[in-house]
């Protein structure tokens, strides 16, 4: 293990010597200040007399495992509650921090801190986070036999840590998330599915925090991922404005089903706040029973008229580009807007530019009435082997499409 | 008139969304363990410990109470929250401890296993491996709704103690003036039956279970006051099966001759000159009880230790993600089973040493979760009141006290033999 690494629970309890050496206290905490620093220790409350002193980074001359540390100036002030710092035996042990890289919620048991010389003097940057046995070893002897005992007794469990720009703290309070300078932009980097995980594995007071501050967009994606119940709840935590920022975005499908889980008043109060396009369109989807076509249908998909040709598809796809992940079929209208016939995307890909979409249509055209029960629903994607079905109102008229991912999502639940 | 049904619907709506937790783990309260002591009490007794059932259902529902609340408002298990507020060395000592007495109590489930199937005709060495089995593939291969409704439905089996009583036809007079009438004996047995009655019906594991459970189900604070309904609602019904295995034990054994009973399945024997059927009934609920216990204790064991000292947990976790839950939640099957199977295990002793730690365990349990439970920082408005406080303190002395009796008592009885 290298000389020049310290684990926090070494830190603890470790002697303050003043310039002529003799010790004022024991270290009780330590505290960065994020807005100064991002990993540097910068303040080392010390006790020893009645109140804690506080020690700023720049008065330390010499840190040593066995030695202690050494002061370069004995001006010490009383240590007082300040919201700008993160007190790491506070704050940070044993409670929980997103592991970004890892997609998961892991608790700190310990730090590893490496001691730098700056300048003449020595500081200590926070490196990684500790989690695992090795760490829950160490802690627990943590006092009860001198620190190289400990070192050599855990050498033998394999090391896991989290580098430490690679961990996000969560704090539910808003202020000191300012304060503290904590930000959840890294989070919304990740995949929607593994935030989902994330997010699920947190109290309820931080999953709205986290909702409350990424992007409305990943937001939305990332709701869209999480179980009904707990939909409902983080919904109903947030600010109506901020939960009709996420509804707008998600698919208007899953927005009505998340919205139907929702009381009556809360659901009305975040349409309420939401542009009148989407509105209308989740508050159509509400209508149907969650279990027919209609209620598992959703409103994204491509129409073109009769007459269409692939370059007139081409064009239409260029100007729906949001939608192109999910999409793999494009439907034609008559003018009356009924559905005349579905074309899977694939087959405009090895049509020249001026074939009519016609000819390339699938057959028999495979449809399903609005009202049409989930379990036919089921039965048809099986027996066709589809990957969308289009959903038609009395009419004739195209209501909607369900894709093979809704399917998967009921078959799921059963 | 219809708007009022639709509120009364919406209520029983929101009830049902939240029912689970609290019954469940009221239910396996009266496990192999709980049913010995109430059949034991009835066969000694009769009807007289029958009062005692009113102020253990009131404890029982002051401690449910207070874990499905932190639940419900932190959103986190009483381990983590522990291991947050308390911090890792106590956290460590508390889950070794837990490790240990739950192992004792998986162990009874087991012989409550064995000994019920006995009462069938079927050899231990192939009831007890199969329910092993059973249990361990219930949880690792089912989810966490289809193995609540499993576990729902084994609630209703409990009606069979229920049935059971009603057959032997016992003096419902006598025992409706016992259920209120406070009995006291100087008597040295007596009063140690009082005690046991009361250790075995609060256990630390209910509560790391219940506030889990509630954490799962994704109860919030808005649907609490439903939850508190069913916290309340399955501690009583629980005491309403306690009741009936008394009344029935009471009836069929200590009206013919009060004696001392020395298992469960005694007791279901004592129950045959009534009727096939008032025997059937006891045993197959005893057998049902066991194993259910026999499910949930592993599970939750596995569950608080990881979650306390923070390793990965949770059964919807693949095995390489999760090794020392699904390690941790193996060994206490495979060990609890497999010790009732070994000839000439002191298996009495084992039992009642689950009841010394479980009382020895219970104070570290209950006095953090009341100091918790009344931190503004994490509870904000869901703090207990002042009265209620005071009630909760009264009542957690009150079983401590009881618990470390019952446990001096039976190291005591395990010096003796």
């Amino acid at each position: 293990m290298a000389d020049n690494l310290l684990f926090f629970t070494e830190l603890m309890g470790m002697p303050v010597l003043d310039l002529k050496g003799r010790r004022i206290g024991r270290v009780k905490d330590a505290a960065l200040i994020p807005l100064d620093h991002v990993s540097r220790i910068d303040r080392y409350l010390v006790g020893g007399g009645d109140a804690w002193l506080s020690v700023r980074y720049d008065q330390i001359a010499e840190i040593g495992r066995e030695a202690g540390i050494r002061l370069s100036d004995e001006q010490l002030v009383p240590y007082h509650e300040d919201d700008c710092i993160l007190r790491i035996a506070r704050d940070l042990l044993d409670q929980q921090i997103i592991d970004v890289t890892g997609r998961k919620v892991v608790r700190v048991n310990d730090l590893t801190m490496e001691i730098r010389q700056e300048g003449g003097r020595a500081a200590l940057h926070v490196v990684e986070v500790d989690v695992g046995l090795r760490s829950v070893v160490r802690r627990l002897l943590q006092g009860g036999m001198p620190r190289a005992w400990i070192r050599r007794l855990q050498e033998p469990i394999p090391p896991n840590s989290i580098r430490w720009e690679l961990c996000n703290v969560v704090e539910s309070d808003p202020l000191r998330r300012l304060r503290l300078a904590i930000s959840y932009d890294r989070l919304e980097e990740l995949h929607p599915a593994d935030l989902a995980d994330i997010v699920e594995d947190l109290s309820p007071a931080e999953r709205e925090a986290i909702f409350e501050t990424i992007d409305s967009e990943v937001a939305a994606d990332t709701l869209s991922e999480i179980e009904p119940k707990m939909q409902a709840a983080i919904l109903e935590s947030l600010e109506p404005e901020k939960a009709a920022d996420i509804v707008e975005e998600m698919a208007p499908d899953e927005a009505a089903d998340a919205l139907s889980e929702l009381h009556d008043d809360t659901s009305e109060e975040i349409l309420g706040s939401m542009e009148a396009e989407s509105k209308t369109e989740v508050e159509e989807l509400l209508e149907f029973k969650e279990d027919t076509a209609g209620g598992m249908m959703n409103t994204e998909y491509v129409e073109l008229p009769e007459a269409a040709t692939v370059a007139d598809a081409l064009e239409a796809l260029r100007a729906n580009e949001d939608l192109l992940e999910q999409l793999n079929t494009i439907f034609l209208v008559d003018a009356q807007e009924r559905l005349v016939a579905a074309i899977p995307l694939a087959r405009l890909f090895i049509a020249p530019a001026e074939t009519r979409l016609q000819e390339l249509a699938s057959d028999p055209l495979i449809q399903a009435p609005v009202e049409e029960s989930q379990d036919r629903v089921v039965e048809q994607f099986d027996k066709y082997n589809l990957l969308t079905l289009p959903v038609v109102d009395e009419e004739g008229k195209l209501a909607g499409v369900i894709t093979a991912d809704d399917i998967i999502s009921v078959l799921r639940r059963a | 008139m219809g708007r009022m049904f639709g509120r009364f619907r919406n209520h029983i709506l929101i009830f049902f969304a939240v029912i689970g937790p609290g019954f469940i783990t009221a239910m396996v309260d009266n496990d192999s363990g709980g049913i010995y002591t109430y059949s034991a009490a009835g066969a000694r007794w009769g009807y007289l410990p029958l009062w005692t059932l009113i102020p253990i259902t009131l404890l029982l529902i002051i401690t449910q109470e207070m874990c499905s609340r932190m639940g419900a408002v932190t959103g986190k298990g009483l381990s983590d929250l522990i291991r947050e507020e308390f911090g890792l060395r106590i956290t460590f000592i508390m889950m070794t401890l837990l490790v240990l007495t739950n192992f004792t109590n998986v162990v009874a489930e087991f012989a409550g296993v064995a000994s019920s199937t006995e009462l069938f005709h079927i050899s231990r060495y192939v009831s007890v491996p199969l329910s092993a089995i059973a249990v361990w593939f219930l949880v690792v291969k089912g989810n966490y709704r289809s193995v609540e409704k499993i576990f729902l439905f084994a609630c209703v089996l409990y009606g069979s103690y229920i049935i059971s009583g009603f057959l032997v036809k016992p003096d419902w007079k006598e025992a409706a003036i016992y259920s209120v009438k406070p009995v006291l004996m100087l008597d040295r047995d007596y009063i140690y039956m009082l005690i046991g009655m009361v250790g075995t019906t609060i256990a630390p594991w209910m509560q790391f279970y219940l506030q889990s459970a509630v954490v799962e189900k994704g109860i919030t604070a808005k649907e609490y006051a439903a939850s508190r309904v069913e916290v309340v609602v399955g501690c009583i019904m629980t005491d309403v099966i306690a009741f009936f295995i008394i009344v029935a034990c009471a009836g069929a054994i200590y009206t013919v001759a009060p004696k001392d009973i020395q298992d469960a399945g005694e007791a279901a024997l004592g129950l045959k000159p009534f009727g096939q059927y008032a025997f059937l009934l006891f045993s197959a609920g005893l057998f049902n009880a066991s194993i259910f216990s026999a499910s949930i204790l592993p599970l939750s064991t596995a569950y608080s230790v990881c979650e306390g000292l923070g390793f990965e947990t949770g059964v919807d976790k693949r095995m390489k993600e999760a090794p020392i839950f699904y390690l941790l939640y193996t060994l206490l099957i495979v060990a609890g089973a497999g010790v009732v199977l070994l000839p000439h295990f002191p298996l009495v002793k084992m039992i009642l040493l689950s009841q010394v730690l479980n009382g020895v365990l219970l104070p570290f349990v209950l006095i953090p979760m009341i100091l918790l439970i009344n931190r503004k920082d994490l509870m904000g408005e869901w703090v207990n009141p002042r009265w209620f406080n005071l009630a909760t303190w009264i009542s957690v002395a009150l079983i401590i006290g009881i618990s470390l009796a019952l446990g001096a008592d039976t190291i005591k009885d395990l010096w003796r033999k």
